[in-house]
């Protein structure tokens, strides 16, 4: 059963933002068919009865109050930062568009 | 790096083509807390000073929904006439972009809490067109990026940028229409309309404040032709963050002008997202949409669904408070007033200030022309909005009550506003110092009007012999001489009745 092709692991690897050899283009084509294949084999024994599950647990509204409760310090936040400036997350050049 | 951009006339594309629009409405909320965690949203903080680690994305950190945030997106949908998800989930957005720390957005695809309602608006005319909502769904802002070393501060040329995430995970609200098609040439205005509509709509359900200028409501304009009388879509752009209503208005026009320009000679037009310049009503071109959009979506593990109660639906919908063109055309009717006028007080933004003058005891055609002629024209020479005038509703209503019971006339009533508005204090305290008042003391005015008459003995003879209308300048030479304050009415009466002639 042809699954997944080259063009779509070159294509999750661009959205991934990783940069991927032509022969490991292959070789992930392959291992991705696997794992697609092994997961496959639910619906094999899902039937109509057993409705697609995005949530084990049969719990709705969980919500909180609209009250405010206390930040980070900027100097917490920034601490792991690579690189600050201005009290701000500085980043190298953005070469895209905005989203 | 310029590009000259085709057009052709205004006229000339909607001969040959009928546009379809597509508005997308970000709302933020302005509720305390972020929508997923308790960080503040107040405006104006230090950068970086309100962040935890679930908003900043740290592994682990889990998100709790904003009970008021859902609340708020069930009274828009509800407001818009929609139906309300009995059972939906949060989704996330995929995307590598600094803005967002976690590398997605919090958002919902295919369940929204909202779906399926119209708004309708009124164009300047008083036409009503009704917009079809097609989905009101709920989302997170992303953080604010600051792009260093570039000339203009725009992102291309910048060396690196700086980002501040307090405004990441405020509760955003979309709203989305379905394909607005048959306004025909009046599509720019449609557009422009129903924005100002759903910002009204907003401030008057008490979830946002809704003010454009501040980025709390933004709109994306999707716009495409087609040949008139075709029934299939043409290709559509996208125009982002269109951050005025006058702004909503010329971005569509443009793009109708640039798609007939493309289309007529030929060509076909690119989808992709494109960028609105204030300065030259143009757009530019931004990223083509097939290289992008695929931001693989998949149902939120760390929120569980949220099932809103039918109960509570009712509840929501039962504290609506009365919708905003349903009030104008109420309030239209009790002050008398033409849609077209209603329209000019809308624009004027004046709306409130009126309800609230009157509700401070002036009546309503006075509170409307004060409001719409001499507080208008100062306001506009002042470039602000008449709320920001440092006149209130209530001193509008006091100098209206000086008014009616005599105390001032309109010339001295407009000196009074002139000095509250000069920061002079209050209508009676202006009154005092200045010393406007109504000369009403018949003695002095009487003298006066005698004056007036021995001064212009020829002008008195054709009031003798039958000429009313010259009593206007007697009238005159009175007001000058009290220096206008007088009442010239009572001045005319008084004029008449020394030189016994009647009215009529």
């Amino acid at each position: 059963m042809p699954g997944i092709t080259r063009e779509e692991v070159a294509h999750l690897a661009r959205l991934a933002r990783l940069e991927l050899k032509p022969e490991e283009l292959d070789h992930f084509a392959g291992q991705l068919d696997d794992i697609i294949g092994a997961v496959a084999r639910v619906s094999e024994v899902a039937d109509q009865d057993v409705p697609p599950t995005s949530h084990p647990l049969p719990l709705t509204n969980v919500m909180r109050a609209d009250e405010v409760r206390p930040s980070l310090t900027p100097e917490q936040a920034l601490s792991g930062a690579p690189a600050q400036e201005q009290q701000r997350f500085k980043v190298p050049q953005i070469l895209g568009e905005e989203q | 790096m310029t590009t000259t951009i085709d057009l052709v006339s205004y006229e000339d594309a909607l001969a040959s083509y009928d546009p379809v629009m597509g508005l997308e409405v970000h709302v933020e909320l302005g509720t305390n807390t972020k929508m997923f965690c308790g960080c503040s949203t107040a405006l104006g903080a230090e950068p970086n000073t309100q962040t935890c680690p679930t908003c900043l994305g740290m592994p682990g950190a889990l998100p709790v929904v904003n009970a008021t945030g859902v609340e708020s997106a069930i009274r828009i949908g509800l407001a818009l006439n929609c139906e309300i998800a009995e059972w939906c989930r949060f989704a996330r957005k995929n995307y590598f972009y600094p803005d967002m720390p976690k590398n997605f957005q919090t958002s919902q695809y295919d369940e929204p809490i909202a779906f399926n309602g119209y708004l309708d608006v009124q164009l300047e005319d008083g036409e009503t067109f009704r917009v079809e909502i097609e989905r009101a769904h709920m989302e997170e802002d992303t953080g604010k990026s600051l792009h260093v070393g570039g000339a203009t501060g725009r992102i291309h040329g910048a060396s690196h940028s700086l980002l501040d995430y307090n405004r990441a995970g405020i509760p955003l609200i979309e709203i989305v229409t379905k394909p607005i098609t048959g306004a025909g040439e009046r599509a720019p205005e449609v557009a422009r309309a129903y924005v100002r509509e759903l910002r009204e709509l907003i401030r008057a359900l008490g979830v946002s404040e809704a003010r454009m200028e501040q980025g709390q409501m933004r709109c994306d304009v999707n716009l495409s032709l087609m040949p008139k009388g075709a029934e299939r879509f043409g290709t559509r752009s996208e125009t982002k963050n269109v951050n005025s209503l006058r702004s909503v208005e010329r971005a569509a026009r443009f793009e109708i002008q640039r798609h007939a320009a493309v289309l007529s000679s030929g060509g076909t037009i690119v989808q992709e997202t494109r960028h609105f310049h204030e300065d030259t009503g143009s757009t530019t071109s931004g990223r083509v949409k097939e290289e992008a959009e695929d931001y693989r979506y998949f149902p939120e593990p760390d929120l569980v669904p949220v099932a809103p109660s039918r109960e509570w639906v009712e509840e929501i919908r039962a504290s609506l408070p009365e919708l905003p063109l349903a009030r104008r055309n109420r309030l239209r009717e009790e002050w008398g007033v033409s849609g077209t006028d209603m329209q000019a007080i809308l624009n004027a933004g004046a709306l409130e200030l009126i309800v609230q003058t009157i509700e401070a005891g002036a009546d309503a055609t006075s509170a409307r022309k004060w409001w719409m002629g001499e507080l208008a024209r100062s306001a506009n020479e002042a470039g602000v909005a008449p709320d920001r005038l440092a006149i209130t509703p209530a001193q509008v209503a006091r100098v209206s009550e000086l008014v009616a019971k005599g105390e001032l006339n309109d010339k001295l009533a407009r000196q009074v506003i002139e000095g509250v508005l000069a920061g002079e204090g209050t209508p009676d305290e202006v009154v005092d110092r200045r010393g406007l008042k109504v000369v009403s003391d018949e003695g002095a005015l009487g003298a006066a009007v005698d004056e007036a008459i021995a001064g212009n003995p020829g002008v008195a003879d054709k009031i003798r012999g039958g000429k009313v209308a010259a009593a206007g300048a007697l009238v005159g030479a009175v007001m000058k001489a009290t220096r206008g304050q007088a009442d010239a009415a009572r001045v005319k009466e008084l004029i008449l009745e020394k030189l016994g002639v009647t009215e009529g």
